[in-house]
């Protein structure tokens, strides 16, 4: 019975199959913007491949790049100023840092909203109170918590590092339904070509205080690989943990492969 | 057990002995796997992968239990809790990772270990239970793992619930109620996570008692082996422990170097970077796709685009998604050739290559978008994939002719020494 | 691999090797378990963000002398009570040897600062949580804190007169950051 009912049932999905196939148009809709957008540029960083570790100094460079210039529309709601610690700052000067800003708080008498200074345990504070405010300012596109966008992205650092580096005028052959509209910006890195973020760096935008030369290129390298950190704070004690469990697991491996041989060496098999 | 000339437990120490009158626990151990189980002796490599899919839940099982102790099953604050596991927790990123990359290996052994049922037809009788057992493990394995990756209640999370939620709405009539019933609402919210946790948090133990029968189940016909060929006397088998057990510690440590290098070096290799953006209700990522466990399932699914008679193509492709598993369930009587091995079925072991090719494919076309060429690519390879069970493999157990087989395992082991040594002396 | 010689030298030398190899590899295992067990364990200890939270900043310019107030250090309730110059007097009146858990005031709080008693707010018997920070609450035999789920009467240095608690309400780690800021922790 089974046999020719499956027999039967098959046939049904296989017909059903066919005629999928050839209704199914085989040329795709085109889409012109696959043809401009490109590849991102790869960004080497020292959190990179299997001997990974963290440049403190350029972290520190990344970390003052999002202070003054991407913090103004970007929240970095995951991390706390305790954790940059971890970007060489000593104890005090994490509690100098957290006091320089203000965070939201409740006025102890009145119990209206109120701002204090920053503790180490606290996270760095959001640009706008919420969503709808974020909007509001922002031409309707929210601009996205930077916390975790090396790894929320296709592409990862690469492609943060492509985008920060990546706006330029419109190719000429661009058509025009891909051309930026009002308050649009054309980069090749973005997947629709066109987004809401002005150039954000432009050269010279912070003065380093270790002496580094400010220039785009620098910056976007700093930030992202800032952004990498934050996103993945144990990345670096990761992978050497990583390289730790491997050389036991090898010696394992082999000490149980000597013992399997031992075991069967007088059965054939 | 089934064999008369398997060891018998006999307790040296006192304390062993009233154990075994109070409660035979050790005699159990010893019999289902240890020197009172016994096994054919030329059992290859993908024999390992039962005791490793084994010891993938049991790791499951201990990252997840300790991964509840800090996750928080509420859609305000279940994508930060994974965060702060992440960030805060004690070694809590070697967790989590554990957990994320465990579900993947978990499922690399599974399938090794369900095409090995394939190729050496340990499906057939008598060990058609043990497969039947298998497929509701494998059924209730996928459950889970959906409803885990509903968990960290990233974009993939939610719209992963969106979607599968969604193909109940196809069923004429009850879908809609049925959908709305499985969510508690009319999208993913609070309830669906709370009760996907709970889900997801008790299906594992299920899964082990499963796996207890399917174990049950095997020991009484014994374990397959790479002829076919039925066990014939004493010669034939050694004891699982310490024969097996030695061979599956080495097996562990190979799984395990594989599941350390994508745990500590490549994490998130095997998942996608919409899924560190915190589900958002308003906005569907670009290019959804499920892990990559499903997606043979998925480009079946997909591959219905055309309303046949008086079934949609949504419906047609649920139908479809299901039957491509559940057709497993027929599989012992689908295959009716004696022979189990495809070392003596050389038409039939064309095929499986063949479908381990097709799976492949499909499994390319689940992870692209559903644009040509991959469309019409995962139209063929479900027809490949139904035709090769409903329709070719009953006609092939009809028509093949076997090769001569030996009388028995040790014949084979002895003629495959004999070989290795004139090979080696040629 | 051992050399032809030694092999064929003595059996049971091999033998020997053989067992030392399945032990080693047995042992290797049980060492894997038991480092896999240590991250596993350490999970459970307060995480980098509870530990950040270890250390608390109060004002007390607010709190008039025989007035207490409840705060929270650590998620643990703490009191802080301005002693009046009476209740100091008291303190310092009881003799070491009628105390339990023999402490003098001056053991109790900082040099110059001998009226701000400052103490976890947790029953030393089994945790509750005392009577007698807040107006009118019940002080108990001794004038300081009561706790009600067993009975203990703590005095007004807040140390054990009467009941089973074993130890004075203990006192955090704290200092003044300024005459009218206390950090404890």
């Amino acid at each position: 019975m089974v046999r020719p009912l499956g027999f039967l049932v098959g046939l049904g999905f296989i017909a059903a199959l066919v005629l999928a196939i050839f209704t199914t148009p085989l040329k795709n809709e085109p889409n012109v913007a696959y043809s401009f957008v490109k590849h991102p540029k790869h960004l080497k960083l020292a959190s990179d491949g299997v001997a990974p570790h963290w440049d403190v100094a350029q972290l520190q460079r990344g970390m003052q790049v999002y202070r003054e210039v991407c913090s103004a529309c970007h929240s970095l709601n995951l991390v706390a100023f305790r954790n940059i610690e971890d970007l060489g700052y000593t104890e005090g000067q994490v509690k100098t840092f957290a006091k320089s800003f203000q965070v939201p708080s409740v006025n102890p008498d009145t119990g209206e909203p109120a701002t204090r200074d920053g503790l180490p345990s606290d996270y760095f504070p959001a640009p706008y109170a919420n969503e709808v405010a974020a909007r509001a300012a922002n031409n309707n596109a929210v601009p996205p918590d930077l916390s975790l966008i090396t790894k929320a992205r296709e592409g990862g650092k690469d492609y943060i590092y492509s985008l920060l580096t990546g706006y330029q005028n419109p190719p000429a052959n661009l058509p025009k339904e891909l051309q930026p509209g009002a308050g649009l910006h054309f980069n090749p890195y973005f997947p629709n070509l066109n987004l809401a973020m002005a150039k954000p760096l432009a050269d010279g935008q912070v003065t380093y205080a270790d002496g580094t030369t400010a220039s785009v290129d620098q910056m976007a390298k700093d930030v992202t690989a800032f952004l990498v950190w934050t996103a993945e704070p144990k990345l670096v004690t990761r992978v050497w943990a990583g390289w730790a469990v491997l050389g036991f697991l090898v010696i394992f491996s082999i000490l149980t492969y000597l013992s399997y041989r031992n075991i069967w060496a007088d059965k054939k098999h | 057990m089934s064999f008369p000339w398997a060891k018998n437990y006999e307790p040296q120490q006192p304390l062993m002995k009233w154990l075994d009158e109070k409660l035979p626990l050790p005699r159990l151990v010893y019999n289902a796997i240890g020197a009172g189980y016994p096994v054919p002796r030329n059992l290859n490599y993908f024999w390992n992968f039962g005791v490793l899919a084994g010891a993938a839940l049991v790791i499951q099982i201990i990252t997840g239990v300790i991964l509840a102790m800090h996750y928080a099953a509420n859609a305000g604050v279940a994508f930060n809790s994974v965060e702060h596991i992440m960030r805060d927790v004690n070694s809590g990123w070697f967790i989590r990772y554990a957990h994320m990359n465990g579900a993947s290996m978990f499922f690399i052994v599974v399938y090794l270990h369900i095409f090995r049922g394939l190729y050496y037809g340990s499906y057939k009788a008598p060990r058609e239970m043990v497969w039947l057992l298998g497929v509701v493990i494998f059924l209730l394995m996928m459950a889970t793992a959906f409803m885990g990756y509903v968990l960290p209640w990233g974009q993939m999370s939610f719209w992963g619930a969106q979607v599968i939620t969604g193909f109940f709405s196809a069923i004429p009539v009850v879908g809609e109620p049925i959908r709305v019933w499985l969510l508690g609402g009319f999208a993913p919210d609070n309830a669906a996570l709370n009760r996907f946790f709970s889900l997801h948090y008790l299906l594992p133990f299920v899964i082990a008692g499963v796996i207890i029968l399917h174990i049950w189940a095997l020991h009484i016909p014994g374990s397959n082996n790479p002829t076919g060929i039925e066990v014939k006397d004493e010669q034939d088998t050694v004891p699982f422990h310490p024969y097996y057990t030695a061979k599956d510690g080495f097996g562990l440590g190979i799984f395990l170097i594989v599941f350390a290098a994508l745990t500590f070096f490549t994490p998130n290799l095997l998942g996608h970077a919409d899924n560190y953006i915190p589900a958002n209700p308003l906005s569907t990522p670009a290019h959804i796709v499920p892990e990559w466990y499903f997606w043979p399932f998925y480009a079946i699914l997909r591959a219905f685009t055309f309303n046949f008679l008086w079934i949609d193509a949504k419906l047609w492709g649920v139908i479809a998604m299901f039957a491509a598993i559940a057709l497993l369930f027929f599989l012992p009587w689908l295959d009716s050739s004696p022979v189990k091995s495809s070392t003596y079925r050389p038409l039939y072991k064309k095929f499986f290559w063949v479908l381990v090719a097709d799976v492949l494919l499909l499994g390319l076309c689940g992870m692209k978008p559903a644009e040509q060429p991959w469309v019409i690519l995962s139209q063929i390879g479900s027809i490949y994939y139904f035709a090769h069970f409903l329709i070719i493999l009953p006609i092939v157990s009809r028509i093949e002719r076997p090769l001569p087989m030996p009388n028995s395992i040790t014949e084979a082991v002895l003629a495959k020494h004999a070989d290795d040594k004139s090979a080696a002396t040629a | 691999m051992a050399s032809e010689s030694e092999a064929t030298a003595t059996i049971e030398d091999g033998v020997r090797r053989r067992d030392f190899i399945n032990i080693a590899a047995v042992s290797f295992a049980g060492v894997g378990a038991g480092a896999v067990v240590l991250p596993l364990v350490a999970q459970m200890n307060p995480s980098a963000d509870v530990l950040a939270l270890s250390s608390t900043e109060i004002d007390i310019s607010a709190i008039a002398s025989g007035q207490a107030i409840k705060t929270s250090w650590r998620k643990q309730p703490v009191f802080v009570r301005n002693l009046t110059p009476a209740e100091i007097e008291e303190a310092n009146r009881v003799p070491m040897g009628d105390l339990r858990d023999a402490e003098t005031l001056a053991d109790r709080t900082k040099p110059g600062k001998e009226n701000w008693l400052i103490t976890l707010g947790v029953c030393t018997h089994l945790g509750c949580v005392p009577l007698g920070a807040a107006e009118g609450e019940n002080r108990g035999d001794f004038g300081g804190y009561f706790c009600p789920c067993h009975g203990s009467h703590y005095d007004t240095a807040a140390r054990i007169r009467k009941g089973p608690a074993p130890t004075n309400l203990v006192v955090p780690p704290y200092d003044f950051t300024s005459d009218t800021v206390v950090t404890i922790g």
